[in-house]
């Protein structure tokens, strides 16, 4: 597919010029990861390999970092992440149930995308929103107390 | 900057902004505008105010009338009625059956608070930098960099006996004194902001709503040290703090606040933000600076100390967000001021975050030794929907949960730790009787289990069994000396882990069996969970006599184990019950109720198969 490789192109180029302009500062292989992330919505193993490259050093220190923070994908996401809280707050007021709710609603599981990538459903330790509790947060609004079916679907319908 | 005869602060912390602070604040702009008021009247968007569950709310000086749940209809009548004609808006305040709150001052929710840390937050636009140095913002900066020695700066915070507002309690002293006795070309400051803990919004709030007094206390500190650069380590998941200490740092720079030779004196810093990415660990500090350089957070052996051998192998302390935004203030006030205080072994104030079944969730700084009644059902005005206060959870995954006895337990760091609970970063959780111990207990195992970073074995594999043995006490598998192997378990984790994670991890489980084994002994022995959480342990019942036969229940069952009539009315069959509640939401008559316990039909099921050698663990 033609259009997705030159797409693929502009965005590798994007990143060699980030890594570029940070190599300079200390240990910057997160901050690396994170816009990469930004650019690709993920991190496959090739572009693991390539800011390995790039940084001169080995794939497997890469690896190992996006693999043990949380904030990394090794999957593809949709065009939103769907944060759900499960931090003490939200379990004691209920998250396990808004869970459930909002899977029902998108018809895919925790950790899963909707078949139209637009939504992934993830759960999150604590936002720091817990007097809102339940909690779910989308890009940066947060969403709180929300009790039922009707309203969750009012609010993703503002993202589609 | 003219002259504006009203300010009106608008919370926007990050309850307030999720409750719709932002179109409030829109629509004052635009009927201010359209009033022609908009050069008499000041709208200033503050950090966090505190009483969350009140959201929005705002303050409108001079006289501090206080407006709770203001919703964008409102705001025309606030400015018709109070801006224009000096009548303030009774039905926008707090009340309760007898009073009228009108001013901030007067909410009960403050009245037991005492603002040190958080002074300014909700107080002052925290985009303004101009607004902090008018609350006194920078003057102890100055005040240190140009009176006193950097020992001078130590012995100041010892005599005011401040200690680690993260967690730990360690004195905040001795790392100062360590790393600034330690000889090095380079040291750093670390601000841990890396808040972790679900339950605490403390960190974030500060942040948010005064970026600058942290900036302020960490320069300070870096003086104290002989350091001059200094890293902000904070959650991904808080970007508006992000931005606003990002925004912070480059006004302070414009100023020469921060950078080359701050108050014209020697002193230089820089500081620069880094982001975590997702591990709880990262909030111990080896780990962190693991991260900070860019690796795995995994943590190292202590010692060597971070005061020692930290960033990079130099001398580096790691502080909280809230011990940073004490240390202004006590410049400002005096270490005896600090010290007055709190109890004889922690002194100060603490912030709390608030939450669970109690009416006024949000974020208060109360002085340490207040007691838990005081802080739950004074400052937190009590619980919520009629229900019984049953437990309080202090200190996060490290921490345990107390109990009605321990009301009047003084919270300080000491005391609580004696108790099995601890301080921790203070979040506090408030649950009522409808909530099951074991489930708490097993909610904080899986979460640890989830966050050990897997280094050392006792914390990866021994948190895994004991989640295991909690998992099989709530399906209905529990075995006698369940308990005992907990107890064993978590007491040869908490000695042989790594770091603070492995070490405290098994504090939940054992501070719920120190205080409700009965419970524990009901969900092994009886099969029964009181509070009819555990789903394996309890079970519906259609109670026949309310029963109208309507079918709407085994028309929801996604199992069709619902059946019956109009005449014999409907039977749940229990063998085939997946616990959906389906049927309970549905009834129209609440004819389907919960029932404690595993129903008897399913016991003696799972008896046979036990027998026949199909149990699952057996």
């Amino acid at each position: 597919m033609a259009p997705e490789t030159s797409l693929n192109n502009q965005l590798y180029a994007r990143l060699k010029e980030v890594i570029a302009e940070k190599k300079e500062l200390r240990n910057p292989l997160i901050e690396i990861l994170r816009i990469a992330q930004e650019l690709f919505g993920y991190l496959p193993i090739e572009v693991q390999e390539f800011v390995a490259n790039e940084m001169n050093i080995p794939a497997s220190k890469v690896y190992g970092v996006v693999t043990f923070y949380n904030f990394f994908s090794m999957k593809p996401r949709g065009k939103y992440t769907l944060n759900i809280c499960t931090g003490t707050a939200c379990y004691v007021k209920g998250a396990p149930r808004l869970i459930q709710m909002i899977s029902d609603k998108l018809g895919v599981g925790m950790g899963e995308t909707t078949e139209d990538r637009l939504f992934t459903i993830s759960a999150v330790r604590c936002v720091g929103a817990c007097s809102l509790a339940p909690v779910f947060v989308i890009g940066e609004d947060t969403y709180g107390r929300v009790e039922n079916k009707d309203k969750i679907g009012e609010i993703l319908a503002r993202y589609k | 900057m003219s002259l504006k005869r009203i300010d009106l602060l608008i919370c926007c912390g990050s309850g307030c902004i999720s409750a719709g602070a932002l179109k409030i604040k829109e629509r004052f702009h635009e009927v201010l505008q359209e009033k022609n008021l908009a050069n008499e009247i000041n709208i200033i968007e503050t950090g966090c105010m505190g009483p969350c569950d009140y959201g929005p709310v705002m303050v409108i000086y001079p006289e501090g009338t206080f407006y709770k749940a203001v919703s964008p209809d409102d705001v025309e009548e606030i400015v018709n009625e109070h801006f224009i004609k000096g009548r303030p808006v009774a039905r926008l305040m707090l009340q309760d059956e007898e009073n009228t709150f009108s001013t901030q001052k007067e909410v009960p929710f403050y009245q037991k608070q005492v603002k040190v840390a958080l002074a300014n937050c909700g107080y002052i636009d925290p985009e303004s930098m101009d607004e902090y140095i008018a609350t006194g913002g920078y003057e102890a900066l100055g005040t240190v960099l140009t009176t006193m020695s950097p020992q001078e700066t130590i012995d100041l915070i010892k005599k005011s006996g401040l200690r680690g507002r993260g967690g730990g309690g360690f004195p905040t002293h001795i790392k100062w004194q360590m790393v600034h006795d330690n000889a090095s070309d380079e040291k750093y400051v670390i601000c841990n902001g890396d808040e972790g803990d679900p339950g605490a919004f403390m960190d974030r709030s500060l942040l948010e709503g005064d970026p600058h007094r942290i900036l302020e206390g960490m320069m300070i500190a870096a003086y104290a040290i002989g350091a001059n650069a200094g890293f902000l380590y904070i959650r991904a998941e808080y970007p508006l703090a992000i931005k606003r200490i990002k925004l912070a740092i480059a006004q302070a720079k414009e100023v020469g606040l921060m950078g080359q030779n701050v108050f014209g004196t020697k002193f230089c810093f820089d500081a620069e933000v880094r982001t975590g990415a997702g591990a709880f660990v990262c909030g111990e500090e080896t780990a962190l600076i693991h991260s900070i350089e860019g690796s795995r957070g995994n943590p190292t052996p202590k010692p060597p100390y971070p005061a020692l051998q930290g960033l990079w192998g130099k001398p580096t302390i790691v502080n909280n967000v809230e011990t940073f935004g004490n240390i202004p203030t006590i410049f400002l006030k005096g270490a005896e001021w600090f010290a007055s205080m709190g109890t004889e072994t922690s002194k100060g104030t603490k912030v709390f975050a608030l939450t669970g079944d109690i009416k006024n969730t949000g974020l208060v700084e109360v002085p340490m030794g207040i007691t838990l009644r005081e802080l739950i059902f004074d400052v937190g005005g009590g619980m919520t929907g009629g229900h019984k206060f049953k437990a309080v959870q202090l200190g996060g995954p490290s921490g345990g949960c107390l109990t009605v006895e321990h009301l009047d337990v003084p919270v300080d760091y000491e005391s609580l730790k004696e108790r099995g609970a601890m301080m921790g970063s203070g979040g506090v959780i408030v649950m009522n009787d409808t909530k099951c111990m074991v489930n708490i207990a097993k909610f904080f195992m899986d979460f640890c289990v989830d966050e050990s970073c897997g280094k050392c074995s006792p914390c990866r594999i021994g948190l895994k069994q004991m989640l295991d043995i909690l998992e099989r006490i709530t399906s209905g598998h529990g075995k006698e000396g369940d308990i005992e192997e907990l107890q064993r378990l978590g007491e040869a984790v908490n000695k042989l882990s790594l770091c603070g994670l492995g070490q405290s991890a098994p504090n939940p489980v054992l501070s719920t069996i120190r205080y409700f084994r009965e419970e524990y002994e009901a969900h092994i022995r009886d099969k029964s969970c009181a509070t009819k959480v555990c789903l394996d342990l309890m079970h519906f019942d259609i109670d026949k006599s309310r029963c109208i036969g309507c079918s709407l229940c085994a028309r929801k069952c996604p199992v069709t184990c619902i059946t019956g009539s109009r005449e014999d009315k409907y039977t749940i069959h229990q063998l085939d019950c997946v616990k959906c509640g389906n049927c309970q939401d549905v009834c129209p008559v609440k004819a389907v109720s919960r029932i404690p316990g595993m129903h008897p039909e399913v016991i003696t099921k799972r008896e046979a198969e036990a027998k026949s050698g199909n149990h699952h663990d057996e």
